[in-house]
């Protein structure tokens, strides 16, 4: 275990904000960095068929 | 009375979204109720129970969004329909720039270094994974995560050298970029690992209210200490915490673990070289001091042992024992309000580990009380919806949350809540938690007020009258300010104490106070 680097904590936090956009907002609010992905479940809402997916990516 | 339904075939917002723009149009003149929700299998239900299951809404998809209007006239109905519209059609506001996957954000801002994920838990794992894939610490606010999942991703982040906080992690202040639910405390030499939100943000608002700021909140996510996940989180987070020059003390806060992780856990507190308070609510303090670590059973008791540890500003007022006194002459007047059948407690959180650490607290004062989060299985409320003697409700836990926003951002739920158990004659005390800080709900106090008083005046038409107790957990410098918050509920009769762990003791004092008056 002690021999894994660990990387910094991520300060200054630079954020890409996958869900809600009030925690964007909020964090805008405060003079971070934030880039919003606008999130949707996939179109017939499958997680077995998106896991595969994500698989072959 | 007219009813309309309008679905928006893919169409998708989150709930928090969905929630505000509701609240809005509820507002408009001639709307009695507005739902809008994302045409899930439950969301369906919700709506059934709200007789609003029409053919259109059955025939709804999961990425559907539907929207529920009932108003007084059809022209009403219209209008509310053109004002949910144009709001929906408001993204958020100050946020410009959007992507539509992690690599286009990633392009955009190649230095990125955390992502923050709040999407439905079936979904969330895939995406955490693609964040730790590209170099990023994960903080995964969504729960109903499986837990397979979670050990996966904490191991991949282990591999790389990255943090997950979650699933589940409601808060995380890293350095002073509050992430999820957090408060506007100051920056400071504390550094605290948690296992839930409430609890580092209580932990965090009671040290600021001292003077003593926070370096880093790390969340772990409720199941970090099983078995199962073994504490990955936590013990990265004590590694990350004992390498950083601005953290001189620890804290470490969560429900007790299973033994064999609390062991590894303690072992690595331990070693790390600074002094660590650890609170394992409820657990056993014995394990914590052979450890050579400073063992706090509340979260107010860790405040203290932090103060006692920075030997900084350690009067706490007149002292406890003038303290106590105090709370007991007010117990003994408070009681007298009461009938003599008024014998019950009933706390609504928001926060579960301020539910929790109540319990913990009432337990010593008037015995056991029933939960959907209880203490002891006995007392496990098989129906959440109906409360029985002493009862102290999570409001934010799965059963009252599916489908709809947290109770921090949206309080709907506690204040129909509050009503309902308010009509009971048993009832003498109501025990609330108030919290605030980003993500929380703009001004939470307000619907809250309004709920009390409309119960205080059904209950003065029984002649009967009932004690409401409340803490509020924030600052001055949150968006909500906290003294504005506890002005409104000491202006609607409410007794404001200063910690959760205070407000608890008062209420279980007025209550023994009144059975002590019975006898």
């Amino acid at each position: 275990m002690a021999n894994i680097e660990i990387k910094p904590l991520p300060y200054p936090t630079r954020v890409i904000n996958v869900g809600l956009d009030l925690f964007a907002e909020a964090m805008q609010e405060q003079g971070i960095e934030v880039a919003q992905v606008s999130w949707e479940p996939p179109v017939k809402g499958d997680p077995e068929l998106m896991a595969i997916l994500d698989d072959l990516l | 009375m007219v009813t309309k339904v309008q679905i928006r075939v893919h169409e998708y917002h989150d709930s928090v979204r969905l929630m505000q723009v509701s609240e809005r149009v509820r507002r408009e003149e001639g709307v009695q109720e507005t739902i809008l929700m994302m045409g899930t299998d439950n969301n369906k239900k919700i709506l059934a129970t709200a007789g609003l299951h029409t053919a259109e809404v059955e025939a709804a998809a999961a990425n559907d969004l539907i929207v529920a209007i009932v108003a007084d006239s059809q022209e009403a109905a219209k209008r509310a329909l053109e004002k949910a519209n144009a709001l929906l059609m408001q993204r958020a506001s100050g946020v410009s720039n959007t992507y539509r996957s992690v690599e286009a954000a990633l392009g955009a801002m190649p230095d990125a270094n955390l992502a923050l994920i709040s999407i439905p838990g079936e979904y969330a794992a895939a995406e955490a994974r693609r964040a730790l894939e590209h170099g990023l610490h994960v903080m995964l606010f969504s729960d109903n995560v499986a837990i397979e999942d979670e050990l996966e991703l904490k191991k991949l982040a282990r591999e790389r050298g990255l943090l997950v906080m979650g699933p589940d992690c409601g808060t995380a202040v890293i350095g002073q970029a509050r992430l999820g639910f957090a408060n506007v405390v100051r920056h400071g030499v504390v550094g605290i690992v948690g296992a839930s939100g409430t609890g580092i943000q209580e932990l965090s608002v009671l040290l600021h209210r001292q003077g003593v700021g926070i370096s880093h909140a790390i969340g772990t996510g409720g199941r970090d200490l099983d078995a199962a996940v073994g504490g990955l989180t936590m013990l990265a987070a004590i590694e990350y915490l004992a390498a950083d020059v601005n953290t001189e003390i620890i804290v470490l806060t969560s429900k007790p673990p299973d033994p064999e992780v609390a062991r590894k856990v303690l072992e690595s507190a331990a070693r790390c070289g600074k002094p660590v308070v650890v609170n394992f609510l409820g657990g056993d303090p014995g394990m914590i001091s052979a450890a050579g670590l400073t063992p706090a059973a509340t979260l107010k008791d860790s405040v203290n042992e932090v103060l006692y540890l920075t030997a900084g500003d350690v009067s706490q007022g007149s002292g406890p024992g003038t303290a106590e006194i105090e709370l007991q002459s007010l117990a003994t007047r408070e009681a007298q309000r009461l009938g003599p059948e008024q014998l019950y407690l009933r706390g609504l959180f928001s926060g579960g580990t301020l539910c929790y650490e109540a319990m913990l607290i009432l337990r010593e004062q008037i015995g056991e009380v029933y939960s959907n989060i209880p203490l002891n299985k006995k007392y496990h409320l098989t129906d959440p919806s109906t409360c029985r003697e002493n009862t102290l409700l999570d409001l934010g836990d799965d059963a009252f949350t599916q489908g709809r926003a947290h109770p921090m951002i949206d309080p709907a739920l506690r204040n129909q809540r509050l009503l309902q158990e308010a009509r009971d004659a048993e009832l003498g005390v109501i025990l609330l938690d108030v919290v605030l800080g980003f993500g929380a709900h703009a001004n939470p106090v307000e619907g809250l007020v309004d709920a009390i008083q409309q119960s205080r005046r059904q209950a003065e038409k029984e002649k009967r009258h009932f004690v409401v107790v409340a803490s509020v957990c924030g600052t001055e410098e949150d968006p909500q300010q906290r003294s504005r918050q506890e002005k409104l509920l000491s202006d609607a009769g409410v007794l404001v104490a200063n910690s959760n762990a205070e407000a608890s003791r008062l209420a279980g004092a007025i209550i023994l106070a009144n059975r002590q008056a019975g006898k």
